[in-house]
């Protein structure tokens, strides 16, 4: 590793930190603004005991004051405070606790994606212009231009409703199967085009065609020179589907039931949980770019034909 | 004549002056084509494209016509009259059936409009639902288009055109909003701008029609989708600028209005018009989302994305509410996507990747 590669590294995680704080920043004044305050929808409450809660939750200091508390928090405990409707339970938490669930659901269908993408990917650019890859390609079409909240909720419909074969609940054995799979449908179909193209792309090369004439067998020249190369730009993909997938997942484990981060989040915007609210952007948030700057950074040190600006 | 192989004998007829006829033949008569005229030509010959253009078309022709003359509106609950209490009858009515009232009429030889797609929960005409919730899609989708549009442009042209200091500051923002988790700040700015005083704010303007909600959205396109659109028109700019037919045209003498016009223009602008019609499908789905997490537009106004989530609620008795909404957006998303991805392949085949 060079130091321009190092310098790169550099200077790509300060963005990633950067990124990180503004991010912070907006959700703090964004949620700050907003009028009534956290208390607003409960019943009528004294003033007494409205001023006790908000010294108890440190609403009652300068704005600018609860920031810097805010992020010192964040930054030395990773602690985001506690539920303002949740009593009694820490943000953290929470999110821990949804996250168990969450990772198993978003880790299984980028897992299920790329497997199945890369295949049908290689299947489609080795059969090009044949009737598999005219399926392949309309079928990828429409899963990437589907929401994922109509996949989602046409997989309950056929499989909980019609069919009957998976719980709709999402919190029982084998609730997880659907939507993992809803999950996984549009990263894959992205990842098919995008091995299938890369795919096509690296069989016009010289070094193939090399590979062939020196009488290397097919197999060996796809295994062993076209996939490796063809997957390199796959890895820039990791990125958007991590996006994909977590904002994917507010919807799918609404729509399934499931325990987890995304259906806390969904149901914390509804009861104007704020700290809940912030809590969960800022841990998704940084998840995305983490995964990003990984992706970038994979990227650029994979392959070395990519220049470095 | 009868010639030899490889003899030098000349041929003599072939110099005979043309008669008119044969000089008829040689001039072909074609008149000279237009890069509009040739996108055209090449976007008709693409069948995708095309389905995909009638598809939209005809969808938003019945947005528009349909509620003109349907007999019933979004809002209008069937069952509901004044000073009769609530008729019951008229809920959740499957596909062309009537309630009771209705029913009476028929049996008395009047004729009623059927209710195509039935009635949902609250008795109100699902077809006209449908059709309304359509036309907010695609309206969200158009206007923020639009928004991000201007944005993109006036920035994206003040970046490349000033360059230096100006451009390298503009581009940084450009890059930080760009890194940004787009969806996760869509849902708190619209989680947040709901609870706003927008309502009052707007109170008997123009905007009060629209609704807070879809002007919170728009605010949130605003702030946050411009920066691929300034990216793109940026680049554009720039390398435009640096061609070597402006540099021929320079040559030649001609002013600076000629060439903004007749090459920077023309060159530009089918970049810009194919990258704001994919904004449009990107801008639907994420209304649709939205509604569909309860962030989008107002009741009692329908969206394809609150519509799909209502019927989340009854999918086991009516599996229909949720698949029309559903085939509705999805065949709207994906027809401006390849409508997009056609327009792309004809008008500017330099893109074409």
């Amino acid at each position: 590793m060079n130091t321009k590669t190092l310098r790169y590294i550099l200077k790509r995680i300060g963005l990633a930190l950067l990124t990180v704080w503004i991010v912070i920043t907006i959700t703090f004044f964004v949620m700050h603004a907003v009028p009534g305050g956290p208390f607003l929808g409960e019943k009528a409450i004294s003033e007494a005991a409205k001023a006790a809660l908000e010294e108890k939750y440190g609403l009652d200091k300068p704005l600018f004051q609860q920031y810097v508390t805010y992020i010192k928090d964040i930054v030395t405990k990773f602690d985001f405070g506690p539920s303002i409707k949740q009593r009694g339970r820490e943000v953290i938490d929470i999110i821990a606790d949804g996250m168990k669930t969450s990772a198993k659901l978003g880790l299984a269908a980028a897992a299920i994606a790329l497997v199945c993408g890369t295949v049908l990917g290689s299947v489609a650019a080795l059969r090009r212009n044949k009737l598999i890859d005219r399926v392949i390609m309309v079928v990828t079409t429409a899963f990437v231009s589907m929401p994922s909240f109509i996949m989602g909720t046409f997989m309950l419909l056929l499989f909980t409703v019609q069919l009957a074969i998976f719980p709709a609940n999402g919190a029982e054995a084998g609730g997880l199967v659907l939507p993992i799979i809803t999950l996984s449908l549009s990263p894959m179909a992205n990842i098919t085009r995008l091995t299938r193209s890369s795919m096509l792309d690296v069989l016009g090369q010289d070094y193939i065609r090399t590979a062939k004439a020196k009488g290397v067998s097919s197999i060996k020249i796809i295994f062993g020179h076209a996939l490796k190369n063809a997957l390199i730009p796959v890895i820039t993909y990791f990125g958007p589907m991590l996006a994909y997938i977590v904002t994917g997942s507010l919807v799918v484990e609404q729509i399934f039931a499931v325990p987890g981060i995304g259906r806390s989040f969904v149901s914390s915007i509804i009861n104007r949980d704020y700290t809940l609210i912030m809590g969960t952007t800022i841990v998704l948030a940084i998840l995305i770019v983490i995964m990003n700057l990984v992706s970038d950074i994979l990227y650029k040190v994979i392959d070395p034909r990519i220049t470095l600006e | 004549m009868n010639k030899k192989m490889f003899s030098m004998h000349l041929d003599l007829d072939a110099f005979n002056p043309a008669t008119e006829s044969e000089k008829e033949y040689m001039v072909q008569m074609r008149p000279s084509s237009t890069f509009f005229r040739d996108g055209v030509k090449r976007f008709v010959k693409n069948k995708v494209a095309l389905v995909s253009l009638i598809i939209v078309v005809l969808i938003t022709l019945s947005c528009i016509i349909i509620p003109f003359f349907w007999p019933y509106s979004y809002d209008q609950m069937l069952g509901v009259q004044l000073g009769k209490p609530v008729d019951a009858s008229y809920n959740n009515l499957a596909p062309f059936q009537y309630g009771a009232t209705e029913q009476a009429k028929i049996a008395a030889g009047e004729t009623v409009f059927p209710h195509v797609f039935g009635t949902d929960s609250q008795g109100r005409d699902y077809f006209i639902r449908i059709i309304y919730g359509a036309r907010i899609s695609l309206a969200v989708g158009f206007f923020a288009s639009i928004i991000v549009l201007i944005i993109g442009m006036t920035v994206g042209s003040i970046s490349g055109y000033c360059g230096g200091k100006v451009d390298l500051v503009i581009m940084r923002i450009v890059d930080i909003i760009y890194s940004l988790p787009d969806m996760l700040l869509i849902i708190l700015l619209a989680s947040a701008l709901k609870q706003t005083k927008l309502d009052e704010i707007i109170q008997g303007t123009v905007l009060e029609k629209i609704g807070a909600n879809i002007i919170s959205l728009f605010i949130v396109f605003g702030v946050l989708y411009w920066v691929s659109m300034s990216r793109l028109i940026r680049g554009q700019i720039l390398s435009l600028r640096e061609q070597e037919y402006v540099l021929a045209s320079q040559a030649a003498g001609a002013r600076g209005k000629w060439i903004i016009f007749k090459h920077l223009m023309p060159n530009c602008i089918s970049v810009i018009i194919i990258s704001t019609a994919l904004q449009i499908p990107s801008a639907i789905f994420t209304e649709s989302y939205l509604s569909f997490l309860g962030l989008g537009v107002n009741a009692p106004m329908p969206s394809l994305g609150s519509l799909a989530s209502d019927a989340l609620n009854g999918i086991n008795s009516y599996p229909y509410r949720l698949v029309i909404p559903a085939v509705v957006i999805s065949l709207i998303v994906l027809s401006l996507n390849l409508l997009g991805d056609g327009l792309r392949d004809a008008f500017d085949p330099k893109l074409n990747g």
